[in-house]
């Protein structure tokens, strides 16, 4: 139960991180192996801010707003030289950024773990055997908030739609007049946006290290994976399942596994994906 | 002078500088070896990252692999387990004739138990044809599984890693003595490269990359050409692996064995440096890179990671067809490429396609 809570409460924050990679790769067709980085740098600002005397809860939109910034200038920098080249210049470019600010995360915070402490209470549930951090709820609700926020926002505003438009195909929407360049940067900097945001409410509920970007990226893209791009609902459910799923595993198998059970879910994943893939041509056959 | 004749003095001269080197430069026999580990990785990686097109991210899990299995077999072949794994370091020396022969049938395991974990990786992954960014995903993930696997795993050592024998002395300089194992190997892996290339397993795997449906619908068996690019890939790193363990002295799971941040990121920017897809691309990629990377190690020491990634961003979007690449479209008719005026413009603007 205990864990079953934690996993579930973790794993919104989980989607919310999916949601923004599954937008990139949908409209810009990059999957994005920088997105745990943007997370982790979301977490930092937010350090940063508290350090200089924000309080804990304004520096959630503090983060998303810097990382904002941030992936406004990685567009205009990097990212729009590679949104149509071919396959392997994105892998491997957006790969260089995570390494880069992997790396001079480490460099301008070390290397130490940092956490934010939100100064919230514990509930204890039936009898004090189960605890729930308040944090955590607080976390899951404004995880979900975001996530409505922005479906709202794809469906009923104008960019949106100018972002569904182009995510359906690039090239029409550009003769109807879209300015897919403005869509592509508007995309990027929502998402580093969003990651700013899971990073802040990482940083309050978990910690953050500069190494621990990729976890997210992995985490992220099997969701988005699991669910199908485009699939709301499908994203929320895959990242409450894999939340819940992590922390099962990392009681049973130890602490020590857990990263271990991200990395090889993935590839299980992974190969479970091809492997149905392959039954259905076969059977189309 | 001919092509052979330029060939010759080509290799005769690479030849007579990689024998010398270590005694010209004693100080930098360490480094020297690793420059051909480096060698090795880059055409490893471009094997199937450059020639196949299949962007790998780690090709580190097979030589940490082999790192480990060598390890593994030495221990368990002189020493008492229990013991070494408490006492790691304080052991007796070995005396030559058996640090040799643990050495010669670690390397042997490790190559045969590489290759089977490549054939059985390749089974799941390429023969059900997973491809792109989903290849590319998927061994990232395996790379840092491997490692998190490894530093949980008490029998090698876990996070606390594994100390190999002691180098015994009789066997004179333990730099001279990698350097040249390593450079043997790195010379079999590039003429083994340059043989592979020349034949049909060179057109078959280039068709692979160009277009694999097509190539499948022309009746080259993709699947059986990849996973043997895969396991030949493995092959060498598994023995390079086995060996450089020796060299360092000592495998920590996630800094030396499956080095995902360094050797895993390396042997991907050496290839794309010196030209993917081109055999003397990896080697010169490779040289380049391994004397600006010890530059940046002495010089802007801490930095020299961030360095890394902004190279890495840089070589990719500004000159993504390498220094051979590069070479190719400048002087297309020193590779026999007949170029109509009329397509030099359209192709250079092309890029490095």
């Amino acid at each position: 139960m205990q864990l079953l809570i934690d996993g579930l409460l973790i794993g919104a924050i989980f989607a919310l991180a999916a949601y923004g990679m599954a937008l990139v790769w949908g409209v810009m067709k990059i999957i994005n192996f920088a997105q745990g980085e943007f997370v982790i740098l979301g977490g930092y600002m937010a350090f940063a801010f508290s350090q200089a005397g924000v309080h804990p809860f304004f520096t959630v939109p503090l983060a998303t707003v810097s990382l904002y910034i941030a992936g406004w200038l990685l567009y205009r920098l990097v990212i729009f030289r590679i949104v149509e080249e071919d396959l392997f210049i994105s892998i491997l470019a957006t790969f260089g950024i995570s390494i880069l600010m992997q790396q001079l995360m480490n460099q301008v915070f070390s290397a130490d773990v940092q956490t934010l402490d939100s100064g919230l209470d514990t509930w204890f549930l039936f009898d004090g055997n189960v605890t729930v951090l308040q944090i955590k709820v607080v976390s899951f609700a404004t995880a979900l908030v975001l996530g409505v926020c922005l479906a709202v926002f794809m469906k009923k505003t104008r960019l949106g739609q100018a972002i569904r438009a182009t995510a359906q195909n690039a090239r029409a929407a550009r003769i109807l007049g879209i300015n897919t360049d403005k869509v592509y940067c508007t995309t990027f900097a929502l998402n580093a946006a969003i990651c700013g945001a899971c990073g802040a409410l990482v940083l309050m509920t978990w910690v953050i290290q500069p190494f621990m970007g990729l976890a997210y990226t992995i985490r992220s893209f099997m969701i988005v994976i699991v669910a199908g791009i485009g699939n709301v609902a499908g994203v929320v459910l895959a990242g409450l399942g894999l939340g819940a799923a992590e922390n099962f595993a990392g009681f049973i198998l130890g602490a020590e596994f857990q990263a271990a059970f991200v990395f090889s879910l993935l590839v299980v994943i992974l190969v479970w994906r091809n492997f149905t893939l392959r039954l259905k041509r076969r059977y189309l056959e | 002078m001919n092509t052979a004749e330029r060939n010759l003095a080509l290799y005769g001269s690479i030849l007579i500088v990689s024998l010398a080197a270590p005694w010209v430069f004693p100080a930098y026999q360490t480094q020297l070896a690793f420059l051909w580990v480096m060698v090795l990785f880059a055409l490893t990686w471009d094997l199937v990252g450059g020639q196949m097109g299949y962007t790998s991210f780690g090709n580190i899990v097979f030589f940490g692999i082999g790192m480990y299995v060598t390890a593994v077999v030495q221990r368990n072949l002189h020493f008492d387990i229990e013991e070494y794994v408490h006492v790691a370091g304080a052991v007796d020396m070995l005396k030559p004739g058996e640090y040799l022969t643990g050495l010669f049938l670690g390397l042997g395991a490790s190559a045969i138990v590489a290759v089977i974990v490549a054939a059985v990786l390749g089974l799941c992954i390429l023969a059900m044809g997973m491809r792109g960014q989903y290849f590319g995903i998927c061994t990232l993930g395996l790379g840092v599984a491997a490692g998190e696997l490894a530093s949980g795993w008490e029998y090698i050592g876990a996070g606390s890693g594994m100390v190999t024998p002691v180098f015994p002395e009789r066997l004179g300089e333990r730099g001279a003595f990698f350097y040249y194992i390593f450079f043997i190997l790195a010379g079999i892996v590039f003429l083994t490269v340059k043989w592979l290339y020349a034949g049909r397993f060179g057109l078959a795997i280039n068709a692979i990359r160009d277009d694999e449906d097509k190539a499948e619908a022309m009746g080259i068996r993709t699947t059986r050409y990849k996973i043997v690019a895969w396991c030949i890939s493995a092959l060498f790193l598994g023995l390079a692996g086995g060996a450089a363990g020796h060299l360092v002295g000592f495998i920590d799971p996630t800094e030396v064995a499956f080095a995902g941040a360094t050797f895993g990121v390396w042997m991907i920017l050496m290839a794309i440096l010196g030209g993917k897809g081109t055999l003397w691309g990896p080697v010169i990629g490779a040289v380049i890179f391994h004397i600006t990377q010890e530059v940046f190690w002495t010089y802007l020491f801490g930095w020299q990671r961030v360095a890394m990634g902004a190279l890495i961003v840089g070589i990719v979007v500004f000159f993504p067809q390498g220094i051979m690449g590069w070479i190719r479209e400048r002087w297309p008719e020193r590779f026999g490429y007949r170029v109509q005026e009329s397509t030099i413009s359209s192709a250079s603007e092309g890029g490095g396609a």
